[in-house]
């Protein structure tokens, strides 16, 4: 494969590293007990810990340390029975602190990697250098008055994992892929909500060129991107940028970079003069962070099936090609809603692909059009195995099961009652069907005489012709039998 | 370890504090003085001891995921030198 991207004098090689920051799925903050829940009115959800009120102590949250745990399992990576929390120490107006509590010399993850598959069947490791928990700052906004900037802490204290990659990416689509991977496996182990939205998910990216080969470059960092398509394109413009300097005999110089979404560019935080010198040191307020091998052992022993599991499991279990399982398991509610169809009628397993079609196609356009989420889908997975089984057995035809669906996804009733009541069942007569052939042929004597002088084509005609009499219900295949028959017997 | 005088504009810029020249002058008296008496430890060896990180042995205290929301808005903000729309209002900070 060929990761190179064209300079004016030669080739370059783009170096890109990760670091993710994931909000641990919790009720209460990492060391206080306030109320993690998106959206609440502004300082509703402080308590005199997160305001960093003289005297205050942390207290960590047992959960969030699980919840961290069981995603370093989930990122195959080595679980420290010992780690220790560190201050690091800035001024801003959202850290109240002036430190924000976080792990530095000893993480409670180290490393461990990640496999992102690409289309051609092929797939790539990325390394995980760790993950450490550390806690969020409150929210800044500038743009609420003309002369001052408010502050919101409620997101104060929240915990955050840090996952730091290896520079092992080459590519801003590797970098996506390696993204969308780890939001998987976060929402499969339910220790992260993945809404990259609301900011539960977010990435600084690090990125630097270099000719193929070479040593690595000197390095920038983009800060803060909160979606795949905005990470793609911050790489993009940044490795263009440090190519152009580059090639006209300039060097790079480190820097902390911001991405504009409106504009598609990056460029340098103000305040770089002063470079960071955080001063970091273990928390006189928090004994260090043991965890016995007993409790990693029985965090281990409850990690549900993560995607890449799932996704060979459905290769072997049902027949399905590399592609429709990995499309079934990106999202953990789609394999969920796969699981539940399937189950809910011990003919399907023997239909896995037409189920696979009928979720990845037919009720995923629905939803995209109804602006809906598999998770409220208005048509369960128990009715839509209905639906399919009336279609397995025969009972409809496919074409008449996509008005069926539609009609299951605006009524909200069962697809047998739709059926029955709108007398939808397929013809399967033979005496039947074969009466509205012989009309169709009655009625059309000269398209006839064109088809037996050799116009095949008009076969779908008659076939047309007599579905539209039977108002769609004749079994298709019994149709066309028929009608050849028939046909050929006039000759 | 010694203190000297760009150390010292250095921790004072990096803590918000403004010193002038005389001021300067006494903290880096005191500051070296007190690096001078712990600079004593080294006396002791230390080899093959593990650091200590904890004088009482106890572990690490830890909550349940409980959220109980005070809603002590009224009583966070009480101290601001300035509110609004029940915000910290702070000079703006661009970035």
């Amino acid at each position: 494969m060929n990761n190179l991207i064209k300079g004016e004098k030669h080739d370059w090689e783009m170096v890109i590293g990760l670091e993710i920051h994931a909000q641990v799925k919790s009720n209460s903050k990492l060391f206080s007990s306030s109320s993690t829940k998106f959206g609440s009115s502004p300082n509703s959800q402080v308590s005199l810990v997160d305001a960093a009120m003289p005297g205050m102590l942390p207290v960590i949250n047992k959960y969030c340390v699980e919840q961290a745990v069981k995603t370093g399992v989930g990122l195959n990576a080595k679980i420290n029975n010992y780690s220790v929390f560190d201050r690091k120490n800035y001024f801003y107006a959202d850290l109240p602190q002036g430190y924000q509590i976080s792990q530095y010399k000893y993480p409670i993850v180290g490393e461990g990697k990640v496999t992102i598959d690409f289309k051609d069947g092929t797939s790539k490791d990325i390394r995980i250098v760790r993950l450490h928990l550390e806690q969020d700052a409150g929210k800044s906004l500038h743009d609420q008055n003309p002369s001052k900037t408010y502050v919101d802490l409620n997101r104060s204290g929240v915990a955050l994992m840090e996952i730091v990659s290896e520079p092992d990416i080459r590519t801003p689509d590797e970098a996506g892929m390696y993204i969308s991977k780890i939001r998987s496996i976060l929402m499969y182990l339910d220790t992260c909500d993945g809404n990259m939205q609301e900011g539960s998910l977010r990435a600084d990216v690090n990125i630097s060129v270099r000719k193929p080969g070479d040593e690595y470059g000197t390095r920038c960092e983009i800060k803060n991107l909160n979606s795949i398509k905005f990470i793609k394109q911050a790489i993009n413009y940044e490795a263009k940028r440090q190519i152009e300097i580059l090639e006209s005999g300039g060097s790079i110089e480190q820097n902390t970079m911001l991405f504009n979404t409106s504009t598609g560019k990056t460029r340098p935080m103000r305040n770089k003069e002063e470079a960071h010198d955080y001063r970091y040191f273990p928390d006189p307020d928090l004994l260090p962070l043991e965890i016995s091998k007993e409790e990693i052992g029985k965090i281990k022993s409850s990690i549900p099936e993560l995607p890449d599991e799932l996704k060979n499991k459905f290769i072997e279990t049902f027949k399905l090609s590399n592609y429709d399982a990995s499309v079934l398991t990106a999202e953990k509610q789609t394999s969920d809603y796969f699981n539940e169809t399937i189950n809910s009628d011990p003919e399907l397993k023997n239909h896995a692909k037409i189920v696979v079609n009928w979720i990845t196609s037919e009720l995923f356009s629905l939803l995209n059009k109804n602006n809906q989420d598999l998770n409220n889908s208005p048509v369960s997975p128990e009715k839509l195995g209905q639906l399919i089984k009336l279609i397995s057995t025969n009972e409809i035809s496919g074409k008449i099961a996509k008005d069926v669906l539609e009609d299951m996804f605006s009524s909200g009733k069962t697809a047998r009652q739709i059926v029955d009541e709108k007398g939808l069942q397929q013809v399967t007569d033979q005496d039947e069907i074969a009466k509205v052939i012989d009309e169709v042929i009655a009625e059309n004597p000269k398209m006839v005489e064109q088809y037996l002088a050799g116009k095949d084509k008009l076969l779908g005609f008659f076939v047309g012709q007599a579905m539209k009499l039977t108002k769609g219900k004749a079994n298709p295949k019994m149709l066309n039998d028929i009608l050849k028959q028939k046909l050929n017997k006039k000759n | 370890m010694k203190i000297d005088k760009n150390t010292i504009n250095k921790i004072a810029r990096l803590s918000r504090i403004k010193l002038d020249d005389k001021e300067s002058e006494d903290y880096i008296n005191d500051l070296n003085s007190i690096l001078d008496w712990v600079e004593q430890l080294n006396e002791v060896n230390t080899e093959n001891v593990e650091p200590l990180s904890n004088i009482s042995s106890s572990i690490l205290p830890k909550r349940e995921d409980v959220s109980n929301d005070s809603n002590s808005i009224e009583e966070i903000l009480e101290n601001a030198p300035d509110k609004l729309e029940g915000f910290f209002a702070v000079p703006k900070v661009v970035e």
